[in-house]
């Protein structure tokens, strides 16, 4: 039997933007839970893009049975965004007064913020209001850091470490490794680090 | 994800849904395993070709769904169990062979499992519903509520499917078969198969109403067989106010709805897996239970209807119950359901409020910025050749000046019709419609029509649907040019082989067959090019659309940027010269922005073009259209 859970069931969103690797990081955290004796509904919705659309992650947690793949609005416990509009976007419908947020503050910019007629919003301005609307935020600058490392694409596995060292989901550091060895067989060690660092940041 | 032939009975697994028809095919014991790629079907036929040569399976991507059909059920006649598996639109092209397929002995087990997609989100064309197809030609019909569902009843439907000798059906919706969840393993059985065709055992026996009697015959005893099935079950109160009725996802999210508004004491679920023919006596001893019934399902009111059905010929039911669902407009006959659709469709029926938040947190967002829920439109992948490819084919319909549009198909190169195709695409239907339409309209010139039509159509594509209209253009002189845009992958669905690939479904090489030879085979003009090469792909354009009669071939040679780069990393290092860019006052009509690439963007407070480098695929096309050159583009690393 799992540990309990500080609610039943829990609801994991994990969102961003088609080619940041979010599935890859739901996948790892969902493989987990399973392994960690949970039962997990994972639920993912995505437009028919592989690069730039939004990409949405949907988890549920619990000890007791299978939930709904979409979770009901209003009912998101933590959200990790990778992206800050996006993180907004799922706020807005999953939000509620006790959600804790984990974001990347790196914007990737929508084809539609173009033409002059939307213009991405103000980064601080966003940020502010996701810490608002959250009892408590994690800011990871995750691409900042994967860039530092050689590749944009570990900010991913940057933010899966940054979700486990906020230590709110009921999963401990060692059941990654062996995890992201598998995943990964060639670029495990790098991987690695970037899961590492994650947890660094979210506990600096 | 480990591969889906562990032996470890009882072991719990995150598996999608696809995976776990995979896996339930293997407990069955399959031999066989055929499919064209197709979202939301695409994962299963990978599943079960990655573990074929362990399991002593025989696995394979067909070049379209009726051939997958035809070919799974000539193994399953020769004693191999055989699955084959298919997106919604795939039963529509199998369709001519399904209709003949429940009135033939099905041999040893044959199971066709159609996915559809609820929102038509991820298919591009529309979406649909199967299950009345089932309804429609006789065909045994179950509904998996969740994965651990989605491998049981796989396995259940293969013993079903042998025993009364007829293809069984599997309809699995999106949120099923991409969503994942535990499932627990049950046991893999021995590898051995035996093919043998016994001669004295055709496959058409006896006259044709001879054979649909059959038919009517074993259409019964699967409803039999259903009255028991342990795919059926209620949950909930004895005398509940409202019963709601319901299948596949939608049972996931009548539950959660039930639970989140706490009327687990008040309502009760009656959820279905066995869908056709309707486990009359099953329903039968529910439908009293309560005078108020909801159906929930995705699409059409499929269960609804037959549970009318079945009412109208309950007369001794007392109360007669009111229904809800479609028809009522409780619950809609479009796009994907979920639990805040259920919730709402009870709060109306029952009078109960439900409030998902506090308002306060909503009131929050009432003052909120517009561009806080900016849009994401989809679009083409940077790096995209088809994107390129639009771009040769909007400057060449230019300057040829009368009109000309293209006919677009299905896959990646869809995007035609929209900002990322340069809206050069007008039409689109099935695969294959797009060279299918323009074959009418090339053979309008004594109409006067004179615009060039340029069909559209991918490498996968091509093998798929195209060749027949390829060869009923030539034979009745159409006149219109198709572009074969030919990036080596079924890319759309996740890279699968393909005839034209060197490569079959269980990895290893296979003859290649050349979609040039093909067509110079028709003796016609084929050209090939490059489309990053816009300058000469134009020029070729432009020449081919003065040729007056007859179909002409361009085939556009460029692998898929995402598994090319994936394997050998950007081609270019591509940035804007911020100096040399003329921003807002530049000459050309900043022609870079109407490039419509999500990395090529514009800086406002410096007035300048500039490139994500996070973004970015490196594909450099972008540096040849900016005629200012400021767009530099470095030879990779």
């Amino acid at each position: 039997m799992a540990k309990q859970l500080m609610k039943d069931p829990l609801n994991l969103i994990i969102s961003g933007v088609a080619g940041q690797g979010n599935v890859l990081i739901a996948m790892l955290i969902g493989n987990a839970l399973v392994e960690n004796g949970y039962q997990v509904m994972f639920g993912q919705t995505f437009g028919s893009n592989q690069r730039g659309g939004s990409v949405r992650n949907y988890i549920r947690i619990s000890n007791e049975t299978k939930y709904s793949p979409i979770i009901p609005q209003g009912h998101g416990d933590i959200i990790l965004g990778m992206e800050p509009i996006e993180t907004m976007r799922m706020l807005r419908e999953f939000g509620n007064p006790n959600v804790m947020t984990v974001v990347n503050p790196r914007a990737i910019m929508s084809i539609d913020t173009r033409g002059g007629t939307t213009e991405y919003p103000d980064i601080d301005k966003l940020l502010a209001d996701i810490e608002r609307l959250s009892s408590k935020t994690w800011i990871i600058n995750a691409t900042e850091e994967a860039q530092k490392m050689g590749n944009p694409i570990l900010a991913n596995v940057i933010l899966a470490g940054g979700l486990i060292g906020a230590n709110i989901l009921p999963l401990e550091k060692n059941s990654f490794e062996s995890l992201l060895q598998e995943r990964f067989p060639r670029a495990f060690e790098i991987n690695l680090k970037a899961f590492n660092r994650g947890i660094e940041l979210a506990k600096s | 994800m480990p591969d889906i032939d562990i032996d470890a009975p009882g072991k719990s697994l995150l598996l999608m849904g696809n995976e776990a028809i995979a896996r339930g095919a293997l407990e069955a014991g399959i031999g066989f395993a055929s499919s064209y790629p197709g979202t939301p079907s695409s994962e299963i036929l990978p599943a079960i070709a990655g573990v074929a040569r362990k399991r002593n399976i025989y696995a394979q991507w067909s070049v379209n769904e009726t051939v997958a059909l035809e070919s799974a059920a000539g193994a399953a006649l020769a004693g191999i169990r055989s699955l084959a598996s298919m997106k919604q639109n795939g039963v529509q092209v199998a369709s001519d062979f399904l209709g003949t397929l429940p009135l033939r002995p099905a041999g040893s087990g044959l199971v066709l499992v159609s996915c559809d997609d609820p929102e038509g989100r991820n298919s591009g064309s529309g979406e649909m519903d199967t299950r009345p197809v089932a309804k429609w030609l006789d065909i045994p019909l179950l509904e998996p509520g969740d994965m651990q569902e989605a491998k049981d009843m796989t396995k259940w439907l293969f013993d079903v499917s042998e025993e009364l000798d007829i293809v069984c059906m599997l309809r699995c919706v999106s949120k099923i078969s991409h969503s994942r969840g535990n499932v627990v393993l049950g046991e893999l059985p021995g590898k051995e198969h035996k093919a043998y065709f016994d001669i004295k055992k055709p496959a058409r026996i006896g006259s044709p109403i001879g054979m649909h009697i059959q038919l009517l015959q074993k259409i019964e005893k699967a409803r039999e067989r259903f009255e028991s099935a342990p795919f059926n079950r209620y949950v909930g109160p004895d005398k509940p106010e409202l019963l709601i009725i319901t299948c596949g996802a939608s049972w996931l999210h009548s539950q959660e709805a039930v639970k989140a508004m706490e009327l687990t004491d008040r309502v009760g679920i009656l959820k279905l897996g066995t869908l056709y023919p309707l486990p009359e006596k099953f329903c039968e001893s529910y439908l009293g239970k309560s005078q108020n019934i909801l159906v929930v399902e995705e699409i059409a009111p499929f269960i609804e209807r037959s549970v009318m059905e079945l009412t109208a010929n309950l007369p001794a039911l007392e109360p007669r119950p009111i229904f809800y669902g479609k028809r009522s407009g409780h619950i809609r006959s479009y796009g994907e359901l979920n639990p805040d659709v259920v919730i709402e469709a009870i709060s109306k029926i029952m009078g109960v409020s439900y409030q998902s938040r506090s308002s306060d947190y909503d009131k929050q967002f009432e003052s909120a910025p517009e561009n806080y829920s900016v849009t994401r439109t989809g679009g083409i992948c940077p790096g995209c050749s088809h994107k390129a490819a639009h771009w040769a084919i909007k400057q060449a319909l230019e300057r040829d000046g009368r009109e000309g549009f293209e006919t677009s198909d299905i896959g990646c190169y869809t995007n035609g019709l929209g900002p990322d195709g340069f809206y050069v695409a007008k039409t689109l239907y099935c695969m294959g419609g797009g060279a299918g339409v323009a074959n009418g309209l090339g053979n309008l010139g004594q109409f006067g029509f004179n615009q060039p039509v340029l069909a559209a159509a991918g490498d996968s594509t091509f093998f798929h649907a195209v060749m027949p209209s390829l060869v009923n253009g030539v034979y009745n002189q159409s006149n219109f040019i198709l572009v074969v845009l030919d990036n080596s992958a079924t890319s759309m669905t996740g890279f699968q082989p393909h005839p034209g690939t060197g490569q079959n479904a269980m990895g290893e090489s296979a003859p290649v067959v050349s979609i040039e030879a093909i067509c110079r085979s028709l003796g016609i003009r084929v050209e090939v090019c490059d489309p990053y090469d816009i300058e000469k792909t134009t020029d070729i354009l432009a020449d081919l659309m003065t040729m007056e009669s007859g179909v002409r071939v361009i085939i556009m040679e460029r692998e898929c940027e995402l598994l090319r780069a994936r394997r050998d990393g950007p081609l270019y290092k591509v940035h804007v010269d911020a100096a040399l860019c003329l921003g807002e006052a530049c000459v050309y009509d900043n022609v870079c922005q109407t490039w419509h690439c999500t990395a090529l963007l514009w800086n406002k407070e410096e007035d300048h073009a500039w490139i994500d480098p996070v973004i970015c695929a490196g594909c450099g096309v972008c540096a040849d259209i900016c005629p200012q050159g400021a767009i530099i583009k470095e030879a990779g690393e």
